[in-house]
């Protein structure tokens, strides 16, 4: 059976740029947590742009495949739509849109995509407090304009929380850690630990090794140069935290 | 309600053909043979049946204007204007101005049916009373009788001249003089049409009141006339929308408007302008040179403009408060929204001369496209004003990199004891913003349209909810193909 996402040797750069991703292949399953981590520059921004198809980048060879189909051609929003979710690194402010207003135009646009109903506001706002409680979000999050004042670790919260709303098939977290205290950081990873599903699949980027003492795992890849250069499961993990991966990126 | 949102779905449902009002209605019109004299401006008030003093007004009007010049300080590309090829009067055919709606030629109703203006008692629902101009004159005034209940007198122009000739006199040209200003002085020589309203001391209007104007008629300009009077602790909020057809040449809507805040009143005036823009390549379209103004002539009153200039091909307007009582207010909301080739020179002028007056102006330009947006505004503290205070913002939104965005604020302040703030902010919608809205599975024109009407909340805010939700979809309209 294929894997909801399979990347095949893929070679993208920044429009004009030279090759940054060079050759990736990746295969993900539903239900599964895949970690890729690596140092700065070898491209782990570039795979989470490139996945979710953010103009200004262009794939040079190879194939991204999710849900079984080629999705080479298909555009950001139909992307998400289709149920690709990423979590910004640094999540953009929108003056003057409310948070709540932005988060019910995401729901419905995704809802009309599956053939489902647009939720009216009530029914919204009964789906908003289930999934505050998950995740322990403070509701005044919800009354300001989105991201404009939030400090690092709400801006964090509240891509967790989106996750949480639009319950994507593929959800990509990028570098979702950084720039977060050990508290925030805890309460990010406990919003992510409620939201694995047999029928989710996680993709999570970082930089830092203390990311998957918070939110275990299935397989671990190390990403240097534009390439993969190891993977292995759980107990890679932790063997990586021993011997650290500035060894594999000289292999690389 | 109801009755606003026909309006709102009309537009909405239009995709392909972006400008929904473009189409010409045939209706048999009487109109004034081409060029601009004293025999025309006779033509039309003898066609009004006007009494003597107006048609002196007129001529006194008509006669400053031809010693003036037409004004070119705006920031503004003026094609040369043609004054003698223009038609001054326009009126649908009937033999007598109709005294209910059923005497309004169908054709007619059926336009503003187009519009989704409510001219039936349909109207009941949404609460709002509407005068409908087309070309030069008014064509029906709903629910006049509920608010004659109250003493309160909604009608055209021209019906006030005849009927309450006293108001009239009292009030024309005390906030606009008759010879202002170049085109409002045109318009005092010209005006055929427009509404006029008043409300009794201590009356708050039950309503909204609302104008909708319309250009059909070639080659005509409309030169309409409002006057609004809210006498001591009055309150009334009026709503002013415009269409016209889509046409290859420039058409010239020069109006006038004129507020009066007795001592304590309060009016609240909002203008959703959407006349025709002209097409891509900036070929045709409204000149929209209009001249409007307010006086909070007593203690405590306030002024409040709230505009959305999403159409027109050009742009000149200064909706301005003189704020002559102590503690009055004065407040300017706009939204200017200039793409493809549209140009537009808007703000507004806040004269302080009372005690403790208080003004705010919260301007938002979008440019788009070849677009030029100016803000130009004027904050004028005169001596005595003791304790004025001002406060402006001025956000500018540049969609492209053809576009431009221009500020140009004056400020004087003659008083020692006055405050005045001015802030001013230029951005773009960033790439960064945008794939954010995409990657949250919003399309592309879904994106801009919340970005861009994140960027107007303050002002979209100020409006009646209706138009506000109408005024959001037209932003959406205005700007369809502007990222790409």
């Amino acid at each position: 059976m294929t894997k909801l996402l399979e990347v095949e040797n893929l070679h993208a750069r920044i429009a004009g740029g030279r090759d940054i991703l060079k050759g990736i292949s990746l295969s993900v399953g539903a239900g599964e947590v895949h970690a890729i981590m690596g140092p700065n520059g070898a491209g782990k921004s570039t795979l989470s742009a490139v996945l979710a198809a953010k103009p200004g980048y262009d794939v040079t060879a190879g194939s991204i495949s999710y849900g079984g189909a080629d999705i080479a051609d298909m555009a950001a929003d139909e992307r998400a739509r289709k149920g690709i979710f990423l979590a910004f690194q640094y999540p953009v402010e929108i003056p003057g849109v409310n948070n709540t207003y932005f988060l019910r135009a995401s729901v419905n646009a995704i809802r009309r995509e599956r053939g489902e109903p647009d939720l009216d506001a009530s029914q919204f706002l009964k789906l908003v407090k289930k999934k505050m409680s998950l995740l322990d979000i403070k509701d005044d999050l919800l009354k300001r304009a989105v991201n404009v004042g939030f400090s690092g670790g709400e801006k964090k919260r509240n891509e967790i929380f989106q996750m949480a709303m639009l319950e994507p098939k593929l959800a990509i977290l990028d570098e979702t850690d950084s720039g977060l205290d050990i508290d925030a950081l805890r309460a990010v990873s406990d919003g992510v630990n409620k939201l694995r599903d047999p029928n989710r699949a996680i993709v999570m980027i970082t930089h830092y090794q203390r990311l998957l003492d918070y939110i275990e795992p299935d397989f671990v890849h190390v990403l240097a140069n534009g390439r993969i250069v190891a993977s292995g499961d759980k107990s890679f993990a932790r063997e990586l935290e021993k011997t650290g991966y500035a060894h594999l990126e000289r292999a690389a | 309600m109801s009755a606003h949102l026909e309006t709102i779905g009309e537009i909405a449902s239009g995709s392909g053909d972006r400008y929904k009002y473009g189409f010409v209605t045939d209706i048999e019109s009487d109109t004034a043979p081409p060029g601009l004299s004293e025999d025309t401006v006779r033509f039309i008030s003898a066609k009004k049946q006007e009494p003597k003093w107006l048609l002196e007004w007129r001529l006194k009007a008509y006669r400053r204007w031809q010693n003036m010049k037409q004004p070119d300080w705006g920031k503004l590309n003026i094609a040369p204007i043609d004054y003698q090829g223009a038609t001054y009067y326009s009126a649908p055919k009937t033999a007598e101005g109709p005294k209910s709606l059923d005497e309004v030629d169908p054709e007619i109703l059926k336009v503003y049916e187009k519009l989704g203006i409510p001219l039936g008692e349909r109207a009941a629902l949404a609460g709002v009373a509407v005068d409908a101009v087309f070309d030069s004159v008014s064509v029906a005034t709903t629910f006049r009788s509920t608010l004659a209940a109250q003493g309160i007198i909604f009608c055209s122009f021209g019906e006030a001249v005849r009927e309450h000739p006293e108001l009239v006199q009292k009030y024309l040209g005390t906030v606009v003089p008759r010879g202002d200003n170049f085109f409002s002085t045109l318009n005092s020589a010209v005006f055929s049409d427009g509404s006029f309203a008043y409300i009794p001391p201590g009356v708050r209007c039950p309503m909204e009141l609302s104008t909708y104007f319309r250009i059909n008629q070639a080659k005509s300009g409309q030169f309409e006339r409002t006057l609004l009077i809210a006498d001591e602790g009055a309150y009334v909020s009026y709503l002013e929308g415009c269409t016209a057809p889509r046409r290859d040449e420039n058409q010239l809507h020069a109006a006038v408007v004129e507020l009066v805040a007795l001592a304590g009143a309060e009016i609240k005036y909002s203008t959703v302008q959407n006349w025709y823009p002209g097409d891509a390549n900036g070929a045709g379209g409204i000149y929209n040179f209009v001249t409007k103004r307010g006086i909070c002539r007593g203690d405590g009153s306030k002024i409040s403009w709230t505009q959305v200039e999403t159409g027109s091909a050009i742009t000149w307007k200064y909706p301005s408060c003189i704020l002559e009582g102590d503690n009055s207010v004065g407040e300017f909301y706009s939204v200017a929204v200039t793409a493809n080739h549209q140009q537009a020179d808007t703000g507004t002028k806040m004269i302080h001369l009372g005690r403790n007056s208080k003004s705010t102006i919260i301007s938002k330009g979008i440019s788009a496209g070849h677009g030029q947006n100016t803000y130009r505004g004027a904050v004028k503290i005169m001596p005595g004003a003791d304790g004025a205070r001002n406060y402006t913002q001025c956000d500018s939104l540049l969609i492209g990199k053809t576009c431009g965005a221009h500020a140009i604020p004056y400020i004087d302040t003659r008083s020692p004891s006055a405050r005045v703030e001015h802030e001013a902010t230029a951005s773009t919608i960033s790439d960064e913003q945008l794939f954010y809205c995409l990657q949250r599975g919003l399309t592309p024109e879904e994106s801009v349209s919340i970005i861009v009407n994140g960027f107007c909340k303050e002002v979209l805010k100020e409006l009646p909810m209706e138009f506000a939700v109408e005024a959001q979809k037209l932003l959406v309209v205005s700007l369809e193909g502007s990222v790409g």
